[in-house]
């Protein structure tokens, strides 16, 4: 099954009061890929990222409705195991909030909280996973000090190590770059395409560029709505809709 | 003509530069002074006393020329222990229940009541003891431990203490939990932490060292607080063996005598050394505070 969709979203709808902030969105994520979600700043696209591990949940005052399939589970629907769901995606947020602890315990807490105590295999899953985000180099001297004296480049890789730590299928990426020099966003974009092998990646970006250089599958948003989603060269050499071509020309 | 101008202005920002750092100095100074006169009020008593037996000795009898505080500092801790084990842990988990668990209007309505809480005078929470707690520690509480007590209290003072400096200690906690930003619970919580694993590994770590300031100046506050705690606290100048026994904490011991019996030589200058205890213990509380606050942001 691994060509098959990883998430299906189907009639997904957020309001938050009167407004709809996503309307009637269906889609379907391909596993193994990276996709891309495209669109102008505030069209409910970090909405949209948010819902997929329920991270929605938190504010309470936007209402779901629909249907989102996970590895066909519809995660809307589980009251029990949400620590379960959101174990299986890494999130990676605008900036990088790595948590109140050293760089050693920002690796090991999602394994502590599963309930691994073996500390060959944490010190093992620490050491892998900063040297898969070429981390480990620069780290390896001062595991035990505060990951909060890292720079903010290097925080955001800390921040994709510690959610492959828990061992995802689907990275979530929410305008990762944003807040990063042009070399380290270059780094967490080259990290994306190699993971691309092992995981699903869904990056937020409204870079038309950055979409460009990722995208395997696009999905262009606007004011709640998908426009138009399907392969990147469908999408950028021949757009159908005047807003995705109005886009495509100014780049916002 | 322009010369006089920038003459002018160049004199009104002098002026105003002026002021604005003496006001900053006028508060600078103002505990600066207020240490001192104390100090300096209370020379008489120091002088005429060695400072050990002053603070160590439990004697007090001032028509017989003897001051020992002893007595009532212990008093003070015992009184402010209290309230702090009472009320802390109360406030911790208040805080986070309202800013994590409950629903936003829980929160609205409990921001009123703290709001509410904080502005009822301290003579009325006495009355309260008097009427309430005195009561309960005597007929039932007491009794409970096979101890006889008439009501009036260690416990008293520090129950209604601990009532006293909720709204206050909850009002800044509320604060810290509110203010920590949402992305960093997204974080915990999308590597698959529960919402109290990421209170208790990350938020209160996140947050400690305002939660050590809010719980550091709600001491520093229930070490000063007089009036509702004379009331209920019995005022013996005995030290207390149980919490079921009375004391005199130092704020007390000043409210209840200054003014009367100035006749007794060094009297004045004993309860001024009184108000200088409780002054440097408040400082020092506040400083060893900042220190614990100060080492937290560092890392």
């Amino acid at each position: 099954m691994s060509n098959s969709a990883i998430v299906r979203i189907k009639d997904l709808n957020v309001q938050s009061g009167n407004t709809a902030i996503l309307k009637n969105i269906n889609v379907e994520i391909p596993r193994n890929k990276i996709t891309v979600i495209l669109g102008p700043s505030g069209c409910g696209k970090t909405t949209l990222l948010k819902s997929l591990n329920r991270l929605t949940d938190l504010q309470p005052h936007l209402k779901i409705s629909g249907s989102i399939f996970i590895d066909d589970e519809d995660i809307l629907q589980v009251t029990d195991g949400l620590t379960r769901i959101r174990q299986k995606m890494g999130l990676l947020s605008q900036k990088p909030y790595p948590l109140p602890m050293s760089i050693y315990k920002n690796i090991a807490f999602g394994l502590k909280i599963q309930g691994v105590s073996d500390k060959k295999i944490i010190n093992d899953s620490v050491e892998r996973y900063l040297a898969e985000v070429g981390l480990w180099d620069e780290v390896k001297d001062r595991l035990h000090s505060p990951a909060s004296r890292l720079s903010i480049g290097q925080q955001q890789r800390l921040c994709l190590a510690r959610g492959l730590a828990v061992h995802p299928e689907i990275i979530l990426a929410d305008e990762p770059t944003s807040a990063l020099d042009p070399i380290s966003s270059k780094k967490i974009e080259e990290k994306f395409i190699a993971l691309r092998d092992d995981f699903t990646v869904i990056v937020v970006t409204h870079i038309l560029r950055q979409a460009k250089r990722l995208a395997d599958n696009v999905i262009f948003m606007y004011y709640g709505e998908i426009v138009e989603q399907g392969p990147p060269e469908q999408l950028f050499e021949h757009p159908v809709s005047p807003i995705l071509k109005d886009y495509l020309n100014t780049g916002h | 003509m322009i010369e006089y101008l920038h003459l002018r202005r160049r004199l009104i920002d002098r002026i105003s530069s002026i002021w604005i750092v003496l006001s900053v100095m006028l508060l600078l100074l103002l505990p600066l002074a207020i240490g001192l006169g104390l100090a300096i009020e209370s020379l008489p008593i120091v002088k005429a006393f060695p400072l050990r037996a002053l603070l160590t000795s439990s004697d007090w009898s001032p028509m017989e020329g003897k001051f020992g505080f002893y007595t009532f500092i212990i008093s003070s801790v015992w009184v402010t222990a209290i309230a702090f084990v009472l009320s802390a842990p109360v406030c911790i988990l208040s805080a986070i229940y309202l800013t994590q668990y409950a629903h936003a209007r829980v929160l609205y309505i409990m921001n009123l009541i703290i709001d509410v809480m904080a502005g009822i005078p301290s003579v009325v929470y006495g009355v309260g003891g008097v009427l309430v707690v005195v009561p309960f520690i005597k007929d039932n509480l007491a009794p409970l431990f096979n101890i006889n007590s008439s009501g009036y209290s260690v416990l008293a003072g520090g129950i209604v203490l601990a009532i006293m400096s909720i709204p206050y200690m909850l009002n800044m906690l509320i604060d810290i939990f509110k203010g920590m930003s949402l992305e960093i619970k997204e974080a915990s919580l999308s590597l698959g932490a529960n919402v109290w694993q990421t209170v208790k590994f990350v938020l209160i770590r996140k947050g400690s060292s305002g939660i050590v300031a809010a719980l550091g100046l709600g001491i520093s506050k229930s070490l000063g607080e007089t009036i509702a705690v004379l009331m209920v606290v019995g005022n013996v100048a005995r030290i207390p063996q149980n919490m079921f026994q009375p004391g005199y904490p130092l704020p007390a011991l000043l409210a209840n005598n200054y003014g009367d019996m100035m006749s007794i030589p060094v009297y004045e200058a004993a309860l001024m050394f009184a108000a200088l205890i409780l002054f440097l213990i408040i400082m020092l509380f506040n400083v060893f505070t900042n220190i614990l606050i100060y080492k937290q942001t560092k890392e």
